[in-house]
């Protein structure tokens, strides 16, 4: 029985883990990468690693992947071909992963373990099991632990810091409110789910916008009168359709 | 099931992780390719702990995971940070570093 669930689950893992590399879009790739980590959690259950099985669909499978999911919908879909030298480049890396494994092979088939061809150890009760994990990390590994602690903190003031908006010495914070300079970088309808699994194909940007983007920043009071580029809609045709009227604000 | 099986599992994702990690372009999916293979590592770990009968290995998989959820926490800060500068989201265009 242990045979046939290994079996499943490592195919579901091997699955999910080609997905990952060779899926075009990324969004898939992420949902490749769910579906190997609870592949991955079942193998843990047959080692015996039952509080491991448990973190690995909450922390990976719940928190992970849900970010990623957040970035990809906000970058959107980055698929680009492959420039001049980049199949040459393909052959060797292959070439390289193949070399690779068959040192692993080599590692594993020759290795002097007799062990490895067993089940592993008598089962002990209370391996792997919350209770024994927590005795260790706050007893045996009470340094690592506090030490990955601070790695998590630092970790986390380095992501607020890398996802600051920054505009050289001063922050957005130092200036006054302005409306123009917190419009999101990019064209309708891409960051959204829509376009990441390409149901929908983002309009090419408005170059106006862009350049607006791009300028150097000029406070509020010292800007020039811009002339509207376009009539505004009647009332009227307004409230008729407003979708059409989003679409050519933007 | 015999450890050595989970052991030619660990070594197969690995390997699918380190091609991933050479071919794909988008930093996103290289950092989905990295956590292959570190969870790769991880079945190894987890595997030997079961083999000697040790939890031990199980204290060092869940700082691999501990590595790898601060990797993925500066990892996507980093692509954001480089959306927002508007730069291309592609290692191969980015080699300001590269001298």
């Amino acid at each position: 029985m242990s045979a046939v669930i290994f079996f499943i689950a490592a195919i579901g893992a091997l699955a999910g883990a080609i997905g990952v590399v060779a899926l075009r879009n990324p969004f898939y790739s992420v949902l490749a990468l769910v579906g190997h980590l609870i592949s991955l959690s079942a193998l843990f259950l047959l080692l015996r690693a039952e509080f491991l099985a448990a973190a690995q669909v909450i922390v990976y499978a719940g928190a992970v992947t849900v970010l990623y999911v957040f970035v990809v919908s906000y970058v959107g879909d980055g698929t680009v071909p492959l420039g001049p030298g980049g199949l040459r480049l393909r052959n060797v890396s292959m070439l390289f992963v193949g070399v690779l494994f068959v040192e692993l092979s080599i590692a594993i088939l020759g290795s002097g373990l007799k062990a490895i061809d067993g089940e592993g150890a008598p089962y002990v009760p209370g391996f792997g099991t919350p209770e024994a994990i927590g005795e260790a990390l706050l007893t045996k590994f009470l340094l690592p632990f506090e030490l990955a602690s601070l790695l998590l903190l630092v970790a986390a003031v380095g992501a607020v810091m890398l996802a600051r908006r920054r505009m050289g010495g001063t922050t957005l914070d130092d200036l006054p409110y302005d409306e123009s300079r917190y419009v999101t970088p990019r064209s309708l309808f891409s960051g959204t789910m829509a376009e990441a699994v390409g149901a929908l194909h983002a309009p090419p940007e408005d170059p106006r916008q862009t350049a607006r983007q791009t300028a150097p920043y000029v406070p509020p009071s010292e800007r020039k009168p811009v002339p509207a580029a376009a009539p505004p809609a009647a009332p009227a045709a307004d409230a008729a359709a407003p979708a059409a009227d989003d679409t050519k604000e933007d | 099931m015999a450890i050595g099986w989970y052991l030619v599992v660990s070594a197969l994702i690995f390997c699918i992780g380190a091609g991933g990690v050479l071919t794909r372009r988008n930093p996103l999916v290289i950092l989905l390719c990295l956590e292959l293979m570190l969870n790769a590592a991880n079945i190894a770990l987890i595997a030997f702990a079961r083999m000697w009968g040790n939890g031990d290995g199980q204290i060092f998989a869940i700082v691999v995971m501990v590595v790898a959820a601060c990797e993925v926490a500066i990892g996507l800060g980093l692509i954001v940070a480089l959306y927002r500068q508007r730069l291309p989201v592609d290692v191969d265009d980015l080699r300001e570093l590269h001298g």
